[in-house]
């Protein structure tokens, strides 16, 4: 069980069980939908900008324990930072989950997105781990076609 | 052939006599003395592939180190031992599903392939605009694509036979479908999600009252149940090699004779003409006329030994110890508070859909990963069926005969950890 831990972290438990931001954001300017074929997650992030900054973020959808946790702290952590610090913060989660980095004080910007480092220890996890966040970038693109993990 | 039939023959599977030994039988599969993550495997995705017996994997290793050669082509010793080995096991074949004729058994890569081949040769030639293909609602995506595909090509119209909530077919409503515009019916013979068997018989005899033919797709039947063709009365039946603890690559489409003769080829190449010229090629006869190129003759070769192996025990008896395995299992998954079968349909073979409470399908998977435990988490390539339960996913244990009442238990006791951890 000790191992399983290191994947579902209480605060990712926590997430799942009670999703921040979890919610349609009436008026919103940003929004694209998500989904991975393999298990029928399906995630829709929606964002409200101001000037390049994300005033307000939420979501909506299904999914297992570390994509809806991994898409609620997501919510948390976008809110204020603007497109270019949302794409750096993706790049680096990406790193950590992927197992790319070592250690999480290499990345210190992630703060409490380090809680899915155990992810890397389950690569076909990874996908759930990142749906949100590919979900996000559509968003922040303002694509209207629908993302998929395949 | 010489040291391939020798290799068959010679290993008499465990607990052809007298009771059903599983503990021997498992000493056939060297994949499941194995651990994972520190636990010994408890392996319960047979719906997805099944483990392979020493002897089928003996029997390959032995025709590449003794046999190996082109079939249908030379003149030399060993391609007329590898065409002798390739033949006789479509003559297995032919026997297992009791087909009249062993030309009508064609080899292809596996269900889907076989699926393909019916709706590009038989429904591109005999089906057209305004037509009906009738499927029913808990199908494979093999058995809904392939159709979907025809249907853009030529204009015909897929209908669907509704589903009870215990995941059975409702006959009422398929003969209500059955008209003067339906000219093909495919359905499978076991669901791989919910284990259903299908009334079959009366879906062929409705739909052959009106002339139509059926096709069934045994994919996760050939594995569980006695087939037999002739009684069925059906049209075509598929089914996969890799279900049927053969290789992968490997499958199984059967034709009725007249309806076979009369297809055009699915595919064109070389073993599959008699004569070619740049004006005109003549085709070969059936079962050739739908083997283009060089087969997969250790696929083939290797789903004999598979099929010898299965009848050394007999599916009367696979299918009776099965099915005490299953309403075993069945009683004490259904005991776990939270937990929710998906497919009680009386008449099941041994998979398990369920889903639990305030857990997702997916975590489960990986959860009793961690305790050895091999399920499948998903939709199960039948994504309109996981739509009419209302659920995203759910998590699926399929037994074979090797599976045991204590890894039964082992697979409660893991489920009882993801509760404990999302408590």
């Amino acid at each position: 069980m000790s191992d399983l831990r290191e994947l579902y972290q209480e605060i990712i438990l926590d997430h799942y069980k009670r999703p921040r931001n979890f919610r349609k954001l009436e008026g919103a300017k940003g929004e694209a939908e998500g989904y991975n074929p393999l298990c029928g997650d399906k995630v829709t992030v929606y964002l409200e900008l101001e000037d390049d900054r994300v005033r307000d973020i939420s979501f909506q959808g299904s999914g297992c324990a570390i994509s809806t946790a991994s898409a609620s702290v997501m919510t948390e952590y976008v809110k204020g930072k603007t497109r270019a610090q949302a794409e750096a913060l993706f790049e680096r989660f990406h790193d950590l989950v992927t197992g790319k980095l070592q250690t999480t004080p290499d990345a210190p910007e992630l703060g409490k997105l380090a809680v899915f480092s155990g992810v890397s220890e389950y690569p076909v996890r990874v996908k759930c781990a990142t749906l949100a966040w590919h979900t996000l970038r559509a968003a922040l693109e303002g694509g209207e076609e629908a993302i998929s993990t395949e | 052939m010489r040291v391939v039939n020798e290799l068959t023959a010679t290993q008499t599977p465990r607990g052809s006599h007298g009771t059903f030994d599983v503990e021997r039988i498992r000493e056939d599969f060297p994949v499941l003395k194995q651990q994972v993550h520190g636990k010994p495997l408890v392996y319960l995705d047979n719906a997805a592939t099944s483990q392979k017996p020493q002897v089928v994997i003996d029997t390959i290793t032995q025709y590449y180190l003794t046999v190996n050669s082109n079939v249908h082509r030379g003149v030399h010793f060993l391609s007329e031992q590898a065409t002798q080995a390739y033949e006789g096991a479509r003559d297995k074949v032919r026997r297992f599903l009791n087909a009249p004729h062993t030309r009508e058994i064609i080899f292809v890569r596996g269900s889907t392939e076989g699926i393909n081949l019916v709706a590009q040769s038989y429904g591109r030639t005999f089906l057209k605009e305004g037509d009906e293909i009738i499927i029913s609602a808990m199908e494979h995506h093999s058995n809904i694509v392939p159709w979907q595909i025809l249907c853009e090509q030529i204009g015909a119209r897929l209908r669907v036979i509704p589903i009870n909530d215990n995941g059975e077919v409702l006959l009422d409503e398929y003969k209500k479908l059955l008209g003067e515009r339906t000219k093909l019916v495919s359905v499978v013979h076991v669901s791989n999600v919910l284990g259903t068997i299908n009334p079959v018989k009366p879906i062929i005899e409705m739909a052959h009252s009106r002339g139509v033919p059926v096709l069934l797709d045994g994919a996760q039947a050939a594995p569980h149940l006695p087939v037999d063709v002739q009684d069925l009365d059906c049209d075509f039946y598929v089914f996969s090699g890799h279900k049927l603890f053969g290789p992968t690559g490997i499958g199984v489409l059967y034709g009725k004779a007249h309806l076979l003769e009369t297809m055009p080829p699915y595919q064109g190449g070389g073993d599959m003409i008699r004569a070619v010229t740049f004006e005109k090629t003549l085709y070969n006869v059936p079962p050739y006329k739908f083997e283009a190129g060089t087969p997969h003759i250790e696929g083939v070769i290797g789903l004999g030994a598979a099929i010898d192996y299965l009848s050394g025990i007999e599916l009367e008896r696979i299918a009776a110890y099965e099915r005490e395995l299953l309403v075993y299992a069945t009683e004490v998954l259904s005991s776990i508070p939270g937990l929710r079968m998906i497919g009680t349909a009386k008449e099941k073979a041994s998979v398990l859909s369920f889903v639990l409470d305030h857990v997702h399908a997916h975590d489960i998977g990986t959860i009793l990963d961690q305790e050895g435990v091999a399920i499948r988490a998903g939709h199960h390539c039948a994504m309109p069926l996981m739509q009419r339960f209302g659920v995203p996913a759910t998590a699926r244990a399929s037994l074979a005969f090797y599976n045991t009442r204590t890894e039964i238990g082992m697979l409660v006791r893991a489920i009882y950890k993801v509760k404990e951890l999302f408590d």
